[in-house]
């Protein structure tokens, strides 16, 4: 299935983060002490300095490897807990029914409703520990509403299929009819909000961040911004202190986006590219 | 005969796959505007394959290996189908020529209603039409099919497969298209709605002058609607010709299989279930 | 011996947007089916059948009525569900949606066989598999059962579909228009291997179809629908040769028989057959003679008006 128009857009997508996690990972081990700070402030960037230093002479280029750690993970922990979190009220209400569904949908349409940045930011305000994970579970929670609602209907879609009475009718158990009749089938929807899950918490921790809210000690892209923006690196002119991360957030952004692309580009003709073509440029 | 609408010429189409696929072997037809051209074949054959192939929905691993496909509508430059590209294409698929898919009872949106799907075809085509316009113009093709308006609210899995199969060919017949191919577009279908739907296409035909690719397994109703009747057998169109001659001397020895195989309602039931073996690809080098 | 009972069969269901009506889809419907026979159920496009046939696996809960299977009705639950089903199976009516896209045909094949616990090994999988695929004339076998069902013709995901009903070896096979895209040597060849399985294994089966012919000759009774309700019953031949409700007529005059004359519609053909019972009732599955021919009175039914008067249209066009 590979090779058909649109892959690049996969191709592009998937080799971008896979530099940043490739990076994400060696960080720790290449960079020690990214705020250390050196006699040398406000300096463009040099060999010495490849991102120039900050107003106290860190260098920047160390504090955007560490920040990439950070921002990565605050993005896989987030996007891998709202899917968790979708799939648990979104795929088990539809499949089980009853009280479950019920909860779950009351809970999740709470959750929606629920301005989600003032709320993050009252949290964030709140829990003492910043680290890393504590911030990623908040914009998780803050933030799984959405997927659980089209995961509950895409499930209930799934479910009223044909093949899946048929696997029924075979004689399959519920579970395995959940593992290998329904869930294969919502895949790429799954991964698709996982990818977006990611990109949202990516963009968020680094909105709360520069509000002062984010990760503490720098750990992230968005907290590099934050001390930028403290020390007006813009009326000093210090663009290579905010040009670095904020390219590093706006180009995983987009990588981010264009895989989502390409699995949407996916689920829409999925082995039923015919079946679909009345409905090019249809909704769904 | 007037000048072909639609010519299809020497075409070939192999599904790439691990052993690859000839579904489509060297097939030229002709049809006329106005025309109802009726395809019929062993199940496997490439029929739905060259329909796919007519209205360029053909997917990788399927592959057009040889032939050409022309258009030429009331006497305008003839159009290369197979070369059309992104806007072309879009305004030649549903405004010139629209399909009716084998797996129609499945082809309809699940989160959608009848209504929406059937407006939004012209609302994607920019017919032009009002909201009032569609709605009507929505509820009359419904009427076309015999599906009572009420159903315009429905969602596709409260309908019967047959009623699904109509909204579908409700929809093909929206844009007022010069050729409709319909492949197995009445399997779901009772004979006497079958009947008054391809009554109404019949009478629809004379007033707009459409022309008709028609596929379908039931020779019967084949060898009455259609003008011309082509046989195909593994890939090879193996005959073709108007419905009498087909009906009164069948050439090939498998189109005279398929006649003699037919069950006769009020009649008595031939011999069944012989399995016919195609022998011509032995025959032929490959 | 097995026979598969469904009595008085109603279902209705609600309009989704909560208001209006609910939409009676099936009213009242009852029929026997024993082993070693096929009953063939035809009728209007919407008219109920689909309906009776999932309700028959118990997909489908029905509002009224129940469904019996040796006499008993079987237990409610996961457990019993699957011993229902390894003795009562279905073919979907669209093979299109009834097989999964993403799982190979073999898989779809393979889990009936084991789950029903018909084969043992891997070796007496492989058989019984190629078994299958020779039993509905799938060839190349192996190749076949590799690929998914997208790369399959209409009527090659429909044997498959077949072919996987088969597996479990069931009792009681409800096929809702099983053959109804294959070319008609295929769709015979298939029918003479149900009616096999009938003679040798004892197979019961409803044949829901719309191809008149083929459930006159290869089924001993016919049932009739229409919006819900069975309008007509009775021996095939004499359904089909015979017909003495409207719609039936409607039906019988409309289906291709290049073959034999046209059909002379006639409203007051039960006269003339007096061994037709006309009724206003459904006749009860207890008493009353399984070979007999019925047919819902029309004579005074609103629902079967315009019937009446297309039919005396037609018959006065003809005369
Ligand atoms: N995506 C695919 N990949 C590989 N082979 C394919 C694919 N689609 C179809 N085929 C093969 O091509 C051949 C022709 O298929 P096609 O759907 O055109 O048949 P058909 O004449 O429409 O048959 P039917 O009457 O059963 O619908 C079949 O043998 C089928 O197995
Ligand atoms: N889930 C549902 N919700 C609401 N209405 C339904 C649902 N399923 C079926 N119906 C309605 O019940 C009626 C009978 O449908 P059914 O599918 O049983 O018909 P059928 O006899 O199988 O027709 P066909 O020959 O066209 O397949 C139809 O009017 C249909 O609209
Ligand atoms: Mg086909
Ligand atoms: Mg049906």
């Amino acid at each position: 299935m590979l090779g058909r128009r649109g892959s690049w857009k996969l191709r592009v997508g998937l080799t971008i983060c896979a530099v940043f996690a490739v990076v994400a990972v060696l960080a720790p081990f290449l960079v020690h002490h990214p705020n250390r700070s050196g006699p040398d402030g406000l300096q463009p960037p040099s060999l010495h300095h490849l991102f120039g230093t900050t107003d106290i002479g860190q260098d920047v280029f160390k504090q955007v490897l560490a920040g990439t750690t950070g921002s990565v993970t605050i993005g896989v922990v987030a996007g891998a807990l709202t899917v968790a979190l979708s799939m648990l009220f979104g795929v088990g209400g539809a499949f089980l029914g009853g009280l479950w569904d019920d909860a779950g949908s009351l809970l999740s349409n709470v959750f929606l409703v629920l301005p989600g940045l003032p709320l993050l930011i009252i949290v964030t305000d709140y829990v003492d520990s910043r680290s890393v994970l504590v911030i990623a579970l908040v914009i998780a929670i803050v933030s799984w509403a959405g997927a659980a609602r089209v995961l509950r209907s895409q499930t209930l879609s799934v479910r009223s299929r044909d093949y899946v009475d048929a696997a029924r009718v075979a004689g399959e158990s519920r579970w395995r009819l959940m593992l290998r009749e329904i869930l294969p089938n919502l895949m790429p929807i799954i991964a698709s909000q996982f990818v977006f899950g990611a990109l949202g918490a990516i963009l968020a921790e680094a909105g709360l961040s520069f509000l002062g809210l984010g990760a503490a000690n720098g750990a992230s892209w968005g907290s590099i911004l934050f001390f930028a923006q403290n020390a007006q690196a813009i009326t000093l002119g210090a663009w290579w202190w905010f040009v670095p991360p904020g390219l590093c957030i706006a180009i995983l952004g987009a990588a981010l986006g264009l895989i989502n692309f390409s699995i949407d580009e996916r689920i829409n003709p999925r082995l039923r590219a015919a079946a679909q073509a009345p409905r090019r440029g249809g909704k769904r | 005969m007037s000048a072909p609408l639609l010519s299809i010429d020497d075409l070939t189409v192999e599904y790439r796959t691990a052993r690859p696929v000839r579904a489509v072997d060297h097939v030229s037809i002709e049809i006329a505007p106005g025309e109802i051209f009726g395809l019929a074949g062993e199940s496997g054959c490439g029929k739905s394959t060259l329909a796919y192939a007519v209205t360029r929905l053909l997917q990788p691993p399927a592959e057009i290996v040889g032939g050409a496909i022309r258009w030429t509508p009331d006497g305008a430059d003839p159009l290369d189908v197979l070369g059309l590209d992104g806007r072309e294409l879009r305004a030649f698929r549903w405004s010139e020529i629209s399909m009716v898919f084998q797996g129609a009872m499945n082809a309809l949106n699940p989160v959608h209603t009848v209504r929406s799907q059937i407006e939004d075809v012209f609302v994607d085509h920019r017919s032009g039409l009002s909201r009032t316009e569609r709605r009507a113009r929505a509820e009359e093709l419904l009427a076309t099919v015999g599906i009572d308006p009420r159903h315009l609210t429905s969602y596709p899995h409260e309908l019967s497969g047959g009623m699904r199969q109509r909204v579908m060919i409700a929809i093909a017949l929206a844009l007022r298209p010069r050729l409709i191919v319909m492949d197995e577009p009445t399997t779901a279908l009772d004979v006497v709605v079958q009947r008054t739907i391809l009554d109404e296409i019949d009478r629809l035909r004379s007033e707009l002058g459409f022309a008709v690719l028609f596929i379908t397994h039931d020779l019967g109703l084949l060898l009455e609607i259609s003008d011309r009747v082509g046989i195909m057998l593994s890939g090879r169109l193996v005959e073709q010709g108007s419905s009498r001659q087909i009906q009164d001397a069948p050439r090939h020895d498998y189109t005279q299989h398929l006649l003699r195989s037919f069950p006769s309602l009020r009649g008595d039931m031939p011999a069944t279930g012989t399995r016919y073996v195609d022998r011509e690809p032995e025959r032929r080098p490959s | 011996m097995t026979t598969l009972e469904v009595r008085h069969l109603t279902k209705d269901y609600r309009s989704h947007r909560g208001h209006g009506a609910a939409l009676r889809a099936v009213d009242d419907f009852s029929v026997r089916v024993t082993a070693g026979e096929t009953v063939a159920l035809v009728g209007e496009s919407g008219s109920g059948k689909s309906t009776v046939a999932k309700m028959a696996v118990r997909l489908v809960t029905p509002t009224a009525g129940e469904v019996l299977l040796d006499g008993v009705a079987p237990a409610r639950g996961g457990r019993a569900d699957k011993r229902y089903r390894s003795r009562v199976q279905m073919v979907f009516q669209d093979p299109f949606s009834s097989l999964n896209p993403s799982l190979p045909i073999a898989y779809q094949l393979a889990r009936p066989l084991r789950i029903h616990g018909v084969v043992r090994s891997a070796a007496e999988e492989e058989r019984e598999l190629l078994r299958l695929m020779e039993a509905v004339n799938l060839s190349p076998a192996k190749e076949v059962l590799r690929k998914y069902p997208h790369e399959l013709s209409g009527g090659q995901r429909q044997r498959v579909a077949i072919a996987r009903a088969l597996a479990p070896r069931p009792e009681v096979l409800i096929a809702d228009e099983p053959v109804s895209m294959l070319d008609v040597s295929i769709r015979l060849e298939i029918l003479q291997l149900l009616d096999d399985l009938k003679r040798e294994n004892d197979l019961a089966v409803l044949y829901i179809t719309h191809d008149l012919a083929t459930a006159r000759h290869f089924s001993s009774r016919i049932v009739v629908m229409r919006r819900g309700r069975v309008v007509e019953r009775g021996r095939s031949d004499d359904v089909i040769l015979t017909p003495v409700h409207p719609y039936t007529q409607l039906l019988v005059r409309a289906a291709p028989d290049p073959a034999s004359g046209p059909f002379a519609v006639d409203l007051q053909r039960y006269e003339r057959h007096p061994e037709v019972t006309l009724g206003a009732l459904d006749p009860d599955l207890d008493t009353w003679p399984e070979d007999a021919h019925w047919a819902r009175d029309w004579r005074d039914d609103d629902a079967d008006r315009s019937l009446v008067e297309e039919l005396t249209g037609l018959a006065a066009a003809s005369r």
